[in-house]
């Protein structure tokens, strides 16, 4: 069974995110990059797919980002996938989720696939719609934002569980099919050291958009941002105090009620 | 070309979901400002009578698809479905809820009908001939405005609780049925079955009202008290990542970057002590209430009231002193 997993290079949850002076962007000293925590759970899911098919099934890693990616995706080579292919071309800088679904789109149907895992969204645009444009684009059913998943006897079906507003829907999908990974679906390993010196020999595919067969530009960028902006500051805590603590209770309450008028 | 609006409702249990609503709230002001009208789809089980209920919203038109295939929601189905409508309509807008149906449909159809799309919007406004959207990227630590390149069909999708919803113009609206010619074999991926949350709470995505549980809360079992206040609000149920890590509640309860992005008018932070990734899943919340042992906890620096005290203390006192009132 050939298993892609989708990967994306993003800032560290916890990066302190600045706009830079032109305000076109944001400012990227000191960022700490890391793979998509959504990712994460793909690559897991892909490789404890992989360890349930045999010896006969593999998993690629599927990245399109900047050549800073490659320590990432040695990271998913460390957790035990088994080679990967990186799309990096200056032409690519403006993300676009049409544009690089249509850049993964030609990859994948270069490298063949019977299932694809990917993270719910990326936590940089949080746009989450780069995997079912490319559901789309190949031709196959979707699945977001997966909590548990089983494939079939046959291989040839799965069976999601997908989290929805106030429950989880259980899904049975054909394959080929995209899965896209939400938090809960597993606990992902940490590479292990004979991991990480395997990973080292692993092959990762290195492509422009070029080798791609793209002769020229993959498509243009549907969109154009126009601003950017800092989140509204908040406008000060009131600190609510008493000695005793009932009557600091007791004031919360009437704040609640008279001033801000929510309860 | 007309600015017509398409709004995606979405119906649940036979009657109309609350983000519909808003959803009409947002296009009214958009078309008061391009001109254009708007119609609403309305797909699934219960969609007609549930499209009774918004007849006297100032719309053009409300387009039903009730077919038996498209009873329960399926990506496919409805995807091939609101594409026809959308390319019959000719809309230049569609909006849609950024809830677990419009997440997984919206890019879906767009890919389908050539568009573009906007995710997870918290406001829509006209600006000279441009619909600008507004949305958090980076989980709300920065914010961009972005408009379409060309006059491909903008999707948009925003968020619940985030637009005041439409109120009842009066008039009447037409109701059209549309046939559509899907079939169950062209369903690859489809919803067996549903397994509603426990606890009989409002979803958090939802929820007016959020009570929510850190570290502090030391034991699973502790969450009783937090459950207690909640149910005398109507509220919601949440935990911090530390929360959850620490195995004190379950992932779908989640508030924070990697769990919901919750936006209820009133969030009382209970022993949370404030972590960045916490804040980018409830910062755009109305009124914010934190309690916290620790003075200097950054939750304070979010917060609107804030109480000083440990969680097992004050959470039982506040909730005898609500209920005194309410």
């Amino acid at each position: 069974m050939k298993i892609l997993a989708l990967l994306k290079r993003v800032p560290d949850t916890e990066a302190k995110i600045l706009i830079n002076q032109e305000g076109t962007g944001i400012k990227d000293e000191g960022i700490k990059y890391v793979i998509n925590t959504y990712d994460e759970y793909a690559v897991e899911e892909g490789l404890r797919l992989k360890e349930k098919m045999g010896a006969a099934s593999t998993v690629t890693v599927v990245c399109v980002g900047p050549e800073e990616a490659t320590e990432l995706i040695r990271t998913a080579l460390a957790m035990g996938a088994d080679d990967a292919v990186h799309v990096c071309d200056k032409a690519l800088e403006r993300p676009d989720p049409f544009v690089i679904a249509a850049v993964m789109a030609k990859a994948i149907k270069a490298e063949g696939f019977d299932i694809i895992f990917c993270g719910k969204q990326a936590i940089d645009d949080d746009m989450g719609q780069v995997q079912s444009i490319l559901a789309e684009m190949l031709d196959i059913p979707q699945v977001n934002v997966a909590t548990a998943f089983e494939i079939a006897a046959d291989a040839k079906r799965a069976t999601v569980r997908r989290r929805v507003e106030g429950g989880d829907e259980k899904v049975e999908t054909s394959l080929p099919a995209i899965i896209s990974c939400e938090k809960g679906l597993n606990d992902p390993r940490y590479a292990s050291l004979p991991g990480i010196m395997k990973a080292k020999k692993k092959e990762i595919r290195k492509k422009t958009l070029a080798d791609l067969g793209f002769s020229e530009s993959p498509g243009e960028a549907r969109s154009t941002i126009l601003r950017w902006l800092p989140p509204a500051k908040s406008s000060g805590c009131t600190m609510v105090k008493a000695e005793e603590m009932r009557d600091a209770a007791k004031e919360l309450v009437r704040l609640l009620r008279e001033e801000a008028k929510v309860v | 070309m007309a600015n017509d609006i398409l709004v995606f409702g979405e119906v649940r249990g036979g009657g109309i979901k609350k983000i519909t609503k808003e959803l009409i709230g947002a296009a009214r002001r958009v078309s008061a400002a391009a001109g254009g009208a708007i119609d609403t789809a309305l797909i699934g089980a219960g969609a007609r009578a549930a499209a009774e209920s918004l007849t006297g919203y100032g719309l053009r038109k409300i387009i039903v698809a009730e077919d038996e295939v498209l009873a329960r929601y399926s990506t496919e189905a409805y995807a091939a479905v609101l594409s026809d409508i959308v390319k019959r309509g000719a809309y230049s807008y569609i909006f849609l809820g950024a809830t677990a149906m419009g997440r997984d449909l919206g890019p879906r159809v767009t890919a389908k009908a050539d568009g573009v799309m906007f995710s997870d919007c918290v406001d829509v406004r006209m600006e000279g001939t441009r619909c600008v959207a507004r949305r958090p990227v980076y989980s709300g630590r920065a914010y961009i405005e972005i408009v379409r390149s060309g006059d491909r069909p903008n999707y948009i999708s925003i968020r619940p609780n985030n637009v005041a919803p439409a109120e009842p113009s009066g008039g009447g609206t037409p109701i059209e049925t549309h046939a559509s010619n899907v079939t169950r074999d062209a369903i690859r991926a489809i919803v067996t079955e549903i397994f509603p949350l426990e606890g009989g709470r409002p979803d958090l995505t939802e929820a007016d009202v959020i009570v929510t549980g850190g570290r502090a809360m030391k034991d699973k079992a502790n969450f009783k008290i937090l459950e207690d206040l909640a149910d005398l609000l109507g509220a919601a149920v949440g935990a911090s990542r530390a929360a959850v890590d620490a195995g004190f509640a379950p992932v779908a309860i989640q508030v924070g970057q990697t769990g919901k992005i919750v936006n209820p008018k009133l969030y009382i932070a209970c022993g949370i002590s404030g972590a960045i990734q916490h804040l980018a899943g409830m910062r755009t919340s109305k009124v914010i209430v934190a309690i916290n042992k620790d003075p200097n906890a950054p939750i304070f620096e979010r917060a609107t009231y804030g109480i000083v005290g440990d969680l097992f203390e004050v959470v039982p006192l506040l909730t005898e002193e609500l209920r005194k009132v309410l």
